[in-house]
Formats: C-alpha cells, structure tokens, sequence
C-alpha cells in the first residue's frame, strides 16, 4: 500500500470505474467495488471446497450463540443434554421469570442502559466533531502538539486515571448517578471518534467551505450547514460504535453504579450469575439474549458504518 | 490509515502556517480541552501523585514514598497477575491475529458471498466484550458444559475447564481468539489496498501463487500487521469483563485468570488500596509503552513501507 502521506488511506487499488468519494472511505468502497481477483488455478471444485470450509468455520465462529439462543427456550434441566440448536417445543417461561427473576424487571436495566447509551452519544457526536473541525480545518497555536496528545490519549489505559476520577466524581456526589459515565462523553473523551471524524473532514473538498467563506460564511456556519451535513456517515460511525461500547461496557459501570435499580444491563445479568449460581440457566441465557438483541440490530442495520470505521481507524 | 500512521507523520513535517484562527480554533476545542485538563492530564497527575501514598478514601492520603511500588515486588498476586497477562497477551494474540489474516487472504479472493462471510467472522467481536457471552463462556466451558458434550462424542474425557487452574486461562485465550473478526476487517481493507499490477507483474514473470504471497501480499500487509499488533496488544493488556465474569470476580481458580486489571480493580475499589491501585496503573502504562516502543523499534525490521528507498 502507498504509505507516502499515512494520513489519507492510500487510493491506489480504486478501480477506474468506481464513482469518485473521499479518500477516507476508499478502502472500504474499495472492498465493495473492486470486481474479483480471478485466478487461473480457479476451478469450480476447489471453489466449493472453499465454500464448503468457510461455511463451516462460519457455524463453528457462531454456534456457541446460536446455542444459547436455543437454551434460552428449553426447560433447565435438559439444556445440557442438549447440544443441537433444534427445539422440541418453545419454552416462553425462561423469558417471563427471568425478566422477573432479580431486584427490579428487565426493564429497568434496559431503560438504565439506554439512558446512559443515549447520553453517551450525544457527548461523543457534539463533542468529538467539534474538536475534529478544529483539527482538520483550523490552524492554530501548537496544533501539531495538541494533535499528538489526542492521537497519543486513544491508546491511554482508563486504569490510569481511573481512581482520581473516581475520587473527583465521589467529591461531586456523582457516584450512583448516571454523570460519570456520560459526562466525560461531552468532553471528547473518546479520541478515537475525533480521529475519526479528522480523516473524514479530510476527504471532505476544502473548496466548498472556501466558497462559503467567501460568501462571508464564519466558521460556526461553515461547519453546521456544509460540514456536519456532509460528514453523517462517520457521525453514524460513531452513533453506531458508541452504542455497542457504551452497551458493552462492564467496567466503568460496575464501579460507579452499585444501586441495584441504576444497575446497567451488564450489572444485571453480573448480578444474575451471583443471584442464582447453579440452577437458573434458563433464566440466565433468556436475559443474556436480550441483552445481545440491540447490539445484534445494531449490527444489522449499521455494518456498512461499522465495517468502514473499523477499516479506517482500526477500532473494535 | 492509522492513528499510529498519524504519529508517524508529525514527526518530520514542517511546522504549518498559523493564522488568526486561534480564537475559532479554541472555541471549537473547548470541550476537548476541558476533558483533557479534567479527565485526562489532571487525573493522570493525580494518579501519579497517588502512587506515592497510602489513600483509602476515607481519610487523606498519607506520603510513603516509594513504599508501593517497592510492595509490588513482595506482592506474589501481583506477580501471578502479571505472569497471567504476559501468557494471555502472547498466546492469544498472535493467535487472533494469525487467524484473521488467514481468513482475510482466503475471503479476498474473489469470492462470492464475502460480505456474508465478513459478517459471520465480524460478529463475535462485537459480542465478545459482553457480560452474556463471557457467561455463556463460563457455561459452555464447565463441566456439564457445551465443549465436553462434544468432546464426548470423540470419546474424549472432558473436565471442567474454567474449574482447573491448569485450564482456566485458556478458555479466555479461546474467547480472545474468536474474536479476530475486527483484525480480520482491518487485512481486508488492507489487502484491497495493495495494487493489482503487482500481480499482474509478477505473473507475467512466472511467480507462483506462493511466491506472489510471500514477495508481495505479505511485504506490503506488514504496516497493517504491525497497527494490528499493537492494538491488540494494548487491548488485551487491559481485559477485563471476561475474567471478572468467567471466575465471579475472584480471578480463580487459585488466581490463574487473575489479569492485571482485574488484581487492580480488588485493591483499588474492593480494598480500596486507591494508592496502590494508582502505583498498579502507573506500571501497566509503562509496560504498555514500553510494548509499544518496542514494536515501533522493532517494526523497522521487519515492517515495509512502499516509499522507503
């Protein structure tokens, strides 16, 4: 790949045919578009041994999930003699008592968790692309510095300023509030999301805010009606990734919420493991599949987003 | 491409124009400024002040020097924990990795139904930082679990993994491996990238499929090689959830999955040892750099550049 300028994914595989786009997004269209690499050696047979491994591979990559999903509609006591994913009968009960099964119902973690989802991605979209217009458009005193501290700060571990937060958010009251885990979020915590959204504004044609600049346009407009209007693919990005690490997110949630009714999903289902140690798998699985479905809609409805931003930045 | 691409970029540009965009430039910076100086630098600097004194919360911290850190060499769990972390990150990461990129070459040959395959290989990591699948882990992997059903069916004995200290840590490595779907995103893209005149080149030299991978797929995909492993290996570093939730909390059996963070997440907020778990912090992020600056030294070796002469 063409490293000379690592700052704009390298354009050189684009296939002449493919409509033009930023060169942020040209290796993910570039995956899309790029007609197939024929080989010679092709057959039809060695194709389909091809297919026939992936195939398998893809069911073992996720049978473990399926399986659970299966479990979570079988009675307890046959779910470990049960290693097919095919049922029997449905059993809707694990569902109903397990939703009932801890302190308060499901929902009340799923209104927590989306709560906290919710607040986190408002932070991330308003602050981190403020602060990426600066980056990609602005010229200012130490830029080249401040840069580097943002790029450096998205490999920082969270345990090294885990405790003072902790400490500094106690002192406010904070602790068992839903605070500490969005307002960092307003604050462009997450860097990864402003390099994103740098490499995007790249792509972007400096002629368009040149000419409306020219037409008198100051840089909050610039970037409210010709910026942020064109960059909603990398804001869908970080909606989307926001989302399924904020709904993931165990750590930063277990230390700040120890109310069972500010409990998070993932406290929950933590709680169920302690609550009912060796029987209730069924109730356990039911609740674990709930907790899965929005990040597997998520999935669904975003993987283009998804796909791109991990093939941009390299996250998770 | 990268974040770490980035980084080495600044290092040899010339220092660009400065405008009296200053002001502009502030404002739009403002909230990122903020989080800097209260979430990020002043915390840092609090911890590093912490690491030098004994802080449980309740009263103020005491100075004791370097007393905590020269604890940590008579602290036998915390050794153990290191120990744990260093095999996790050196067997399971590699092992992820060479797993993606196996799957990225064979998905990128033009083959039908990528998107379907890419999708199938994705989404375990996006499950596997969950509290439900490290559950389903610690399930399948039991005595009654998934795993020895099916290792029955070979007539093999099975045991219960996550039970047997021997074990445990490997079924964290396994969860770890599944999860090579967002590596494996990352080789496509990158291979994508490598022009097909090369190829085309090479070919019409006599070079073997064989050949054209190891002189020209493999050179040009060591930049992403590299950005990889040094993702991975912050990340793995830093797990948590998995090994929280596979031994309830304990790292058990007999601490075999006591990782790094998890030991820290006991002392500071179990024992509330707040100093401690600040001197804890201090030391992860020096492997971690000290990982990194290894790699980046390490890369000039081994990793090509397409414009270095």
């Amino acid at each position: 790949m063409t490293k000379t300028d690592p700052a704009a994914p390298a354009n050189t595989a684009r296939p002449a045919s493919a409509p033009p786009a930023g060169p942020h997004d040209a290796a993910v269209d570039a995956v899309a578009q790029r007609p197939p690499r024929r080989h010679p050696l092709r057959t039809p047979v060695t194709s389909l041994i091809r297919h026939a491994i992936l195939i398998a591979a893809a069911v073992l990559m996720l049978y473990p999930v399926i399986w659970m999903v299966a479990s979570s509609l079988r009675p307890n006591e046959i779910i470990f003699r049960e290693q097919g994913i095919i049922l029997d009968s449905f059993e809707i009960s694990n569902y109903t008592e397990g939703w009932e099964a801890l302190s308060y119902p499901f929902n009340v973690y799923l209104v927590n968790s989306g709560l906290v989802v919710l607040g986190s991605i408002i932070g991330n979209l308003v602050s981190c692309s403020l602060a990426a217009y600066a980056f990609a458009r602005l010229e200012f005193t130490g830029k080249r510095i401040w840069f580097a501290i943002m790029l450096v700060s998205i490999m920082l571990p969270i345990h090294v300023i885990i405790v003072p937060q902790y400490v500094m958010f106690s002192q406010l009251g904070w602790v068992n509030t839903f605070l500490p885990l969005i307002v960092p979020k307003l604050l462009a915590t997450d860097a990864f999301f402003v390099f994103l959204m740098v490499q995007f504004i790249r792509g972007i044609p400096r002629e368009l805010d040149e000419a409306a600049r020219i037409d008198g346009a100051g840089h909050p407009r610039i970037f409210l009606q010709i910026i942020l209007p064109l960059m909603v693919p990398a804001l869908a990005t970080t909606t989307i990734f926001t989302f399924i690490w904020t709904w993931n997110d165990f750590f930063s949630q277990l230390i700040y919420l120890t109310k069972p009714g500010l409990y998070t999903v993932p406290l929950a289902l933590n709680a169920f493991q302690d609550a009912q140690s060796a029987t209730d798998y069924g109730e356990m699985f039911a609740m674990s599949v709930v907790s899965l479905i929005p990040i597997f809609l998520v999935f669904l409805f975003g993987q283009r987003f998804l796909i791109k931003g991990i093939a941009t930045t390299g996250i998770k | 491409m990268s974040a770490l691409g980035e980084l080495r970029a600044l290092k040899g540009k010339p220092p660009g124009r400065q405008r009296k965009q200053n002001r502009a430039a502030f404002l739009f910076l403002a909230p990122w400024f903020l989080g800097l100086a209260l979430i990020t630098l002043g915390p840092m600097a609090a911890s590093f002040a912490l690491s030098f004194t004994r802080y449980n919360l309740l009263s103020p911290p005491r100075f004791t020097g370097i007393d905590n850190f020269a604890r940590m060499f008579e602290d036998e769990r915390l050794m153990k924990s290191l120990a744990v972390t260093f095999q996790y990150v050196f067997i399971s990461v590699p092992l992820q990795l060479a797993l993606a990129l196996l799957l990225a070459v064979v998905l990128d040959r033009g083959l039908r139904g990528l998107s379907f395959y890419r999708s199938a290989f994705y989404l375990p990591s996006l499950l596997g930082a969950s509290v439900a699948i490290a559950m389903l882990w610690r399930q399948i992997f039991g005595v009654d679990g998934l795993v020895n059903a099916v290792l029955g069916w070979f007539g093999i004995e099975g045991q219960g993994w996550i039970s047997s200290p021997d074990t445990a840590l490997g079924t964290l490595m396994v969860l770890n491996v599944w999860t090579f779907g967002s590596p494996m995103v990352i080789f496509l893209a990158g291979l994508r990238q490598i022009p097909a005149m090369y190829y085309e080149a090479a070919a019409v030299d006599g070079a073997n499929r064989r050949q054209q991978f190891w002189r020209i797929t493999m050179p040009m995909l060591t930049p992403i090689i590299f950005f990889n492993l040094i993702l991975q290996i912050i990340g793995a570093f830093q797990s948590f959830t998995q090994a929280y939730i596979v031994s309830g909390g304990s790292g058990g059996p007999v601490d075999s999955t006591l990782f790094y963070t998890l030991y820290l997440y006991q002392r500071g907020f179990a024992n509330l040892d707040m100093g401690y778990a600040s001197a804890m912090a201090w030391l992860l992020l020096v492997i971690i750099a000290a990982f990194t600056a290894v790699n980046f030294w390490a890369s000039r070796f081994w990793v090509f550049y397409d414009d270095q002469d």
